[in-house]
């Protein structure tokens, strides 16, 4: 979708300011956001593009006056009420007035170095040849789902080379709406910053995304 | 303001207030939100601490500095790096979640490689730890991928107009570290003092490795 978390090449947000010798959190509440996600998420009742999702389905200007933890606060509290796992009242009151869903047992301490060491991979067994080849020149399709993409804006309609081929990937655009992970073949492409900007590209400048084949059609010559 | 609650878009909030108990609005919602999970079941007080423990004590940009020192040192492993980055760097124990599929670039007198996630806020965890508020944030996201030079500036990196600036988005589950250059004067140092000089900045290519002549000398043995 179209959304405010899709920000390359936008202008007028200002500086990037480091702050020095930061601290991994600024308060209680953002360790608790983190590992609230993490620990619910641990629950696989939603995958992560289910999250990222939710996340960027908050309202532009909601996303945008968010704070990155906020907008994890407030992808989970959507999702707990979408998937039936808590009501609105429930969150408003921090205290249980139903009955809770069946799920699978949480996530204990002892688990946590395991999961977290684990991870979870998205590669999964090539069962089909890739389309494309290092050094064929595609262009992103001029798409615009209403739904989940990883194809960025700044990217569709311009043509650039596959440099790399990743291997088979879970896909996103399908597995955010619980239709499957319906794997496809996943490329880096390179684009030259002219391409993208045209005239006030920097002339040394090459951005590099990870594209999935549906995204990508061949280029004519 | 404290940074914690700076907005994505980097705009000042107007309306943030304190509850009589000296909690934000916020930290009393997350509050909220976790005793209503533990009182439902959904998650384990223990195993939340136990997942802020891993990002705050355990994991963080260290782990990638000794993956890079080990490639100033030991030039085996720094092919197998920029071939196979996932198993090399699991070879030395760090792997897992937002690290299931590594990708190392090299910078070089030529080539400057920095990484972004204009979508979201992916980032290597295992190596680098949890990111900091500027690499999720909308300046950092919405211009890395147009005027890289720009926003280098910000962090005091010129680099010369003949470079060439690679940069990645992070579209994918690929997951990319920034291979720094070795700094000059530090001919026959060991691995551990050559990672005192790798950054964090440095692997995300907004910074470069420090230099020797900055650290403290060090002491007769």
């Amino acid at each position: 979708m179209n959304g405010a978390q899709d920000l390359g090449g936008m202008m007028g947000f200002g500086p990037t300011l480091a702050e020095p010798d930061e601290p991994v959190f600024h308060a209680r509440w953002e360790k608790r956001a983190l590992a609230l996600t993490l620990a619910v998420g641990a629950l696989g009742e939603w995958n992560i593009d289910v999250s990222r999702h939710a996340r960027e389905s908050l309202h532009p200007v909601d996303y945008l006056s968010s704070s990155y933890y906020e907008v994890w606060l407030k992808g989970l509290e959507k999702l707990l009420v979408a998937r039936g796992l808590a009501t609105p009242r429930e969150l408003a009151e921090g205290r249980a007035l139903g009955p809770s869903k069946p799920t699978k047992p949480p996530l204990a301490a002892g688990a946590v170095a395991t999961a977290l060491a684990e991870g979870t991979p998205y590669d999964r067994p090539q069962t089909s040849s890739a389309r494309f080849s290092v050094g064929d020149d595609v262009r992103a399709l001029n798409v615009h789902p209403k739904g989940h993409t990883r194809l960025p804006r700044y990217v569709r309609g311009r043509r650039g080379r596959v440099e790399k081929i990743h291997g088979v990937f879970v896909f996103p655009d399908a597995n955010a709406h619980d239709l499957g992970e319906c794997p496809q073949w996943l490329y880096s492409v390179r684009f030259s910053s002219q391409e993208l900007w045209g005239g006030d590209g920097d002339r040394n400048l090459d951005v590099s995304v990870d594209a999935w084949e549906s995204y990508l059609e061949e280029a004519k010559a | 303001m404290a940074r914690h609650s700076s907005p994505i878009g980097g705009a000042t909030r107007a309306h943030a207030h304190d509850h009589e108990d000296g909690l934000s609005d916020i930290a009393v919602r997350v509050r909220a939100l976790e005793s209503l999970l533990i009182e439902k079941g959904y998650v384990n007080p223990a195993a939340l601490d136990a997942i802020v423990e891993t990002y705050e004590r355990k994991i963080g940009p260290r782990n990638g500095a000794r993956v890079i020192a080990r490639s100033w040192v030991d030039a085996a492993f720094r092919k197998w790096l920029l071939e196979d980055a996932t198993v090399a760097i699991e070879s030395l124990g760090y792997a897992g979640r937002q690290g299931e599929h590594m990708v190392a670039v090299e910078n070089t007198p030529e080539v400057h490689n920095m990484v972004v996630c204009t979508l979201c806020s992916c980032y290597p965890w295992p190596v680098l730890g949890l990111p900091p508020v500027w690499y999720k944030s909308a300046p950092y996201r919405s211009r890395a991928v147009i005027d890289p030079r720009g926003v280098l500036s910000e962090f005091g990196v010129s680099l010369p107009p003949a470079t060439k600036i690679r940069v990645w988005d992070s579209t994918a589950e690929i997951r990319y570290l920034v291979v720094p250059m070795r700094p000059d004067g530090t001919e026959g140092w060991s691995e551990e003092r050559l990672a005192s000089l790798v950054t964090r900045d440095s692997m995300i290519g907004t910074g470069f490795a420090l230099d020797p002549r900055s650290l403290a000398p060090e002491p007769a043995t």
